[in-house]
């Protein structure tokens, strides 16, 4: 039982130099591309399976680039890999082939 | 002579310090949590160094607690200030030194605000003259008490009985410094070495024989932030700032922590117990905290004070390690004993930090 009253609250800073960058090194190696994402966003707004949970490509692979990815673990499956995003992209990413390496990675890398 | 780069830098967070004669503004809860740090500097500016200080019973709280958590209006505190300074005045002084970081940031802010906007100053003239009959005149020299003591480093580390080296190794001891936030975050010119550059304290460690280790986290604040603090709501949020600290500075292996701000001191040393309740981790080397002093029980060791005498037994993290380490001799028999040798009662065991 917590007496305290309060709790220690999460720290939300990134700690790049402990974080594992396993998932976003494969995600380059497998589709260099995802390097040119600018962030805009519109992979995002015309995701059909985004539009219906809390799916959200933009943020879940900028995550992995900074590490964290315990929530690309937990949502990825979401992905239909229908591929509207990749006709949006105005960068040209490859981004179904980006989910897909973000989806092997985690399938070989079980935690 | 031009002056160029860093060395002109440099120059610009140096500060006046007064030689001597200084009127002595205690803390509130340096001389609760801390019983034998207060007794100490006047002792070793006293005794040691042969200085004039004025401890003025008639002092009393800057109110900054209360101002800094909104229930004390700025008029109020900049009254009570003035009568301060009117104490001061009336007992021959002009240099006033704070025991508190927060007083000592509240001093400054009147003092610059009074700079700024002089009508303030008489309005607050006027309304301690209604209220006390009392009028003053503006210290000429303000240093916080760390500023004394790092001034008279140097005639310390001369005095000597135990360097801050293991005694066993010959290693200097690794000390980490945390500065109080309104030290220098505030007025930077106001602290030597700024916010950027703190080096009143790592400027002790080294004089004395240690090692000063600049971690990653050293500018962090502690978490106190009294309104972070008072909220007990918000007390995750307070020790989540100490934590980052500790989490910052462990892999260094510091011997011991040396803090300017009473309130620093305190939580530093008091959140390690309760961190290592609420998530089974200590920071120190088997098991024990990493020891917190103040810079007043800091120089007391140095001068071969009993560590029993400074109030080291008053602690939460056990401060034995680094005294096995430096050399000095204390009787752990006497640790809970009072001076007349009646036993003071004993703290309870904590589950996982070793004291």
């Amino acid at each position: 039982m917590n007496f305290w009253g309060f709790k220690i609250s999460e720290t939300r800073s990134i700690n790049y130099d402990a974080n594992e960058r396993g998932m976003a090194e494969r995600m380059e190696q497998e589709a260099p591309s995802s390097k040119l994402c600018i962030g805009c966003g519109g992979c995002t707004a015309g995701c059909t399976a985004g539009a219906l949970t809390e799916f959200n490509i933009r943020r879940l692979q900028m995550l992995a680039k900074r590490g964290e990815e315990r929530e690309a673990r937990e949502r990825l499956g979401r992905c239909m890999l229908c591929g509207k995003c990749l006709l949006v992209c105005p960068r040209g990413v490859e981004t179904r082939k980006m989910i897909l390496s973000m989806m092997n990675y985690i399938k070989n890398n079980p935690k | 002579m031009k002056l160029e780069g860093k060395e002109q830098i440099w120059k610009d967070y140096q500060k006046e310090i007064a030689d001597d004669r200084y009127y002595y503004a205690r803390s509130c809860i340096r001389q609760t949590f801390f019983p034998g740090s207060e007794w100490a500097y006047l002792d070793i500016l006293r005794n040691r160094l042969g200085k004039d200080v004025m401890d003025d019973p008639r002092h009393t709280t800057c109110t900054g607690i209360g101002y800094h958590s909104d229930v004390v209006p700025a008029q109020t505190i900049m009254t009570v200030v003035a009568r301060h300074f009117a104490l001061m005045t009336e007992a021959g002084y002009e240099n006033i030194t704070p025991s508190c970081i927060t007083s000592f940031g509240i001093y400054t802010e009147i003092l610059e605000t009074w700079a700024h906007h002089p009508e303030v100053e008489e309005q607050v003239r006027e309304y301690l003259w209604k209220a006390t009959g009392r009028e003053f005149k503006k210290p000429r020299n303000l240093a916080h008490t760390s500023d004394i003591i790092y001034k008279f480093r140097g005639e310390i580390a001369a005095r000597a009985r135990h360097r801050l080296v293991d005694a066993h190794t010959g290693r200097p001891l690794r000390g980490v410094d945390h500065i109080g936030c309104h030290y220098a975050k505030m007025f930077p010119s106001k602290g030597i070495g700024g916010a950027e550059f703190p080096a009143v304290l790592s400027g002790m460690i080294t004089a004395w024989g240690g090692e000063a280790v600049d971690y990653p986290e050293r500018r962090h604040c502690c978490g106190f932030g009294f309104r972070q603090y008072l909220v007990m709501a918000n007390r995750g949020y307070s020790v989540a700032n100490s934590k980052k600290k500790f989490e910052s500075m462990r892999p260094y292996e510091p011997d011991f922590i040396v803090a300017n701000c009473p309130g620093c001191a305190m939580f530093l040393d008091k959140w390690q117990y309760t961190i290592s309740e609420m998530e089974g981790t200590t920071y120190g080397a088997n098991g024990y905290g990493i020891p917190v002093l103040t810079y007043e029980e800091l120089a007391g060791l140095v001068l071969g004070y009993d560590p029993w005498e400074l109030g080291l037994q008053m602690h939460q993290v056990a401060v034995e390690p680094l005294l096995d380490k430096m050399g000095v001799a204390y009787d752990p028999e006497a640790k809970y004993l009072t001076r007349d040798g009646k036993e003071m009662g004993r703290p309870k065991c904590p589950t996982y930090l070793k004291v």
